[in-house]
């Protein structure tokens, strides 16, 4: 169960490792900076009531991105997961 | 997003004051994420000695104060929040620059203990400085109330400074921060050299440092410690509930904020007329000339009085709950959830915070479009924030919708004024939207901005300290603006109405000339005088109304909505008229405060003048379409 699969196409309540963020990303670097870094966990919270945005669990606290942004970032191995 | 005298008032100071060398023992910068109650640890340790001043060369504010550690006097600079060292937005680079300044001599570095990990990223890279730190670890009451506990011996042990906790909103813990910085302060005047070692820790190997660390030193005893965050927010996000929460909070907003006012007003309104009435006729008792004496108390005080008393008690209402809501953690929510409209307008959903804050006061919104970090979006945000009415605007909008279009009182009126009321909004909300999208298709091009958006955890506001807050600094904004506009429109407007050309006054000149083109627009030449008039404050618009109509010399105010209504009616008012005024209202020049904070904040007269022209633009063409209904065709 280890595909790499895009941020944005994780399922609420699922945790997953990330593999990379790709240079397109224009806030790769702010990224870095709330840690989702290579190897970290991130886990989808919830979505946004009109869709287009998702909240994440990066590093204990939750930050939201939109699905075009999340999508440049590659994760693996998205499993259910109650606590972080 | 503070609105406060001191970040638009006329004396926000180009560079910092009290720069008096060799007073002070120490300068430390106290730094962290945004939101770990960095600002609550400085104003502890900095009582009311601070004052907010511009690191050279930028525009962001830090604030500075001094404070006193045992025996040693110094400076502790408030470094604006930052997720790490690594410089993207103007405040980070200020925060950079702050922390690796010479003149720094230690860093306190405050964490979240609700989230340690994140926290620590920045606090590994300010340690890898090689300056001395030390880590205060913030909420711990919060991290407690969801069954966090955190270990900190073990941190000290492992980022190697000292640590410590507190609980900064209660005080708790702000002795051993305190005795924390006199043994660093100690340490610094030991070792006086250029620190050794320092070095650029990047966010990825702090990030991976931090995750070690905090596996280490966080301990939890429940399975998810937010999920009562998670259940409000299934609550506040979630699909059929989002709306409208939003829609009924907004709606109890406006009406707390309405009904509230009133009494208050007119109170205020009693005592500083009768006050003003005592000091003219001490006035004339001195022998004043009886025109100076109507210029200085009917024209001058008079408004100022009115202005001050219809604006005070509804900014004093509106603020401190739009600050509760900010401090507990909702209003980034409401961001969350309208971010998809705002995007389709190429913009995001933090506008509509920015338009939120401009019910209040249309210059405290242009003031809180800061928080949006692109420079195109924040653009956007600030020429659109004039189309929602302010705090200044319900007063007619209400007036009209009670005269016209609600009859009867008591609590089934008063739900449906508030219903009408906030379609009125809702149009506005939709001409922000349209707006947006219109100027980013043309004057503001380009495409939506990527960012991200942090969602606090939710924590019970610190009421108290809100609302007296809040309240002293609305107050003193709201009086020094007063002042500014209100003295010369007060007599400006005294001379309209009292000096006359031939036999009418230059007020009634001005409306006659005004009146054909008013006309087209479904208005009357003294309703557009009144605006135009109203400029400084649109407070004064109904007033000036009356003033004109009934030809008086001073602003008045009628006791009832009956009487204003008659008055409307016997001037040739119909329900057309009415209408467009209320759209007119909605869609006119900013206020002149509004624009001269446009005018800070872009650095330029020409997006002041862009400001005007938009909302004007849109007033005139819609009353005139309005206008064309109904009259022509629903004749």
């Amino acid at each position: 169960m280890n595909k790499t699969i895009k941020l944005c196409d994780l399922m609420t309540g699922e945790v997953a490792k990330v593999v990379e963020i790709l240079p397109e990303n224009r806030i790769r670097g702010r990224l870095f900076d709330l840690g989702l870094t290579e190897g970290g966990n991130v886990k989808c919270l919830f979505n946004s009531p009109t869709g287009g945005m998702r909240a994440y669990l990066i590093r204990g606290a939750c930050v939201a991105l939109r699905d075009e942004d999340a999508a440049t970032v590659l994760v693996s191995g998205g499993s259910k997961d109650g606590a972080d | 997003m503070g609105l406060t005298k001191s970040s638009t008032g006329v004396k926000v100071s180009g560079r910092s004051q009290k720069k008096r060398s060799g007073e002070n023992d120490f300068k430390l910068a106290i730094a962290g994420n945004p939101n770990v109650g960095k600002s609550t640890v400085f104003n502890a340790l900095t009582g009311m000695n601070q004052h907010t001043g511009n690191w050279p060369g930028k525009t962001v504010g830090t604030a500075e104060g001094r404070c006193r550690i045992g025996d040693k006097r110094g400076i502790l600079i408030d470094v604006p929040g930052t997720y790490s060292l690594s410089a993207h937005s103007p405040e980070e680079e200020v925060a950079r620059d702050v922390l690796l300044s010479q003149d720094i001599q230690g860093v306190i570095v405050v964490c979240d203990a609700t989230c340690l990990e994140r926290n620590l990223i920045l606090a590994l890279q300010i340690i890898a400085l090689g300056k001395p730190v030390v880590v205060c670890v913030n909420l711990l009451d919060e991290a407690l109330r969801k069954g966090l506990e955190v270990d900190l011996t073990q941190l000290s042990r492992e980022l190697g400074v000292v640590a410590v906790g507190a609980v900064a909103r209660k005080r708790g813990g702000l002795d051993d921060l305190k005795s924390a910085i006199s043994s660093l302060l100690e340490s610094v005047g030991e070792t006086d050299k250029k620190p050794c070692g320092a070095r650029d820790l990047s966010a990825e190997d702090a990030s991976r440092r931090a995750e070690e660390t905090g596996r280490l030193v966080c301990r939890s005893n429940r399975r998810d410690p937010m999920a009562g965050d998670r259940l409000l927010d299934r609550l506040f996000t979630g699909k059929k509930t989002a709306y409208p929460i939003m829609i009924a909070l907004l709606l109890f907003v406006f009406w707390l904020t309405i009904s509230g006012a009133n009494y208050p007003s007119r109170l205020l309104s009693g005592a500083l007329f009768w006050f003003g009435d005592k000091v003219g006729e001490w006035l004339l008792g001195l022998g004043c000339p009886i025109f100076l004496h109507g210029l200085l108390i009917d024209g001058a005080y008079r408004t100022l009085a009115w202005i001050v008393s219809v604006m005070l008690p509804p900014m004093a209402i509106f603020f401190p709950l739009f600050t509760l809501l900010e401090d507990s953690g909702y209003l980034p929510r409401v961001a969350f959830n309208l971010d998809k409209p705002f995007k389709r307008c190429q913009s995001c959903g933090k506008q509509a915070l920015t338009m939120c804050m401009g019910f209040g006061c249309n210059a405290a919104g242009v003031v809180g479009c800061r928080i949006i970090d692109s420079p195109r979006e924040q653009m956007i945000a600030i020429l659109t924030n004039s189309l929602v009415p302010c705090n200044g605007r319900f007063p007619l909008l209400i007036a009209i919708l009670s005269i016209f279009f609600v009859s009867g009182a008591g609590l089934g009126a008063s739900f449906t004024s508030a219903v009408l009321l906030t379609g009125l909004i809702l149009l506005s909300v939709l001409a922000t939207l349209g707006v947006s999208k219109l100027l980013s298709v043309t004057v503001l091009r380009g495409m939506p901005s990527a960012f991200t958006l942090e969602l606090p955890p939710y924590r019970p506001p610190q009421i108290g300290k809100v609302i007296v807050r809040s309240v002293f600094d609305r107050t003193v904004f709201v009086l020094g603006r007063a002042v500014i506009s209100a003295i010369p429109a007060g007599i400006i407007l005294y001379l309209m109405a009292n000096l006359r050309i031939v036999d009418s006054t230059i007020l009634s000149l001005c409306a006659e000339f005004l009146d054909p083109f008013a006309r087209i627009l479904g208005l009357d030449g003294v309703i557009l005088i009144a605006f135009i008039l109203g400029l400084p404050a649109n407070e004064i618009v109904i007033p000036i109304m009356i003033m004109a109509y009934t030809s008086t010399s001073a602003l008045t105010e009628l006791s009832s909505f009956a009487e204003l209504g008659q008055l409307f009616v016997a001037n040739g008012w119909t329900v057309t008229t009415a209408i467009c005024v209320m759209l007119f209202s909605l869609f006119h020049w900013p206020c002149f405060t509004t624009l001269m904070t446009i005018k800070k904040e872009s650095g330029g007269i020409k997006w002041s003048i862009l400001a005007a022209v938009i909302p004007t633009a849109l007033g005139m063409t819609l009353c005139a379409i309005v206008n064309f209904i109904g009259t022509v065709l629903l004749r």
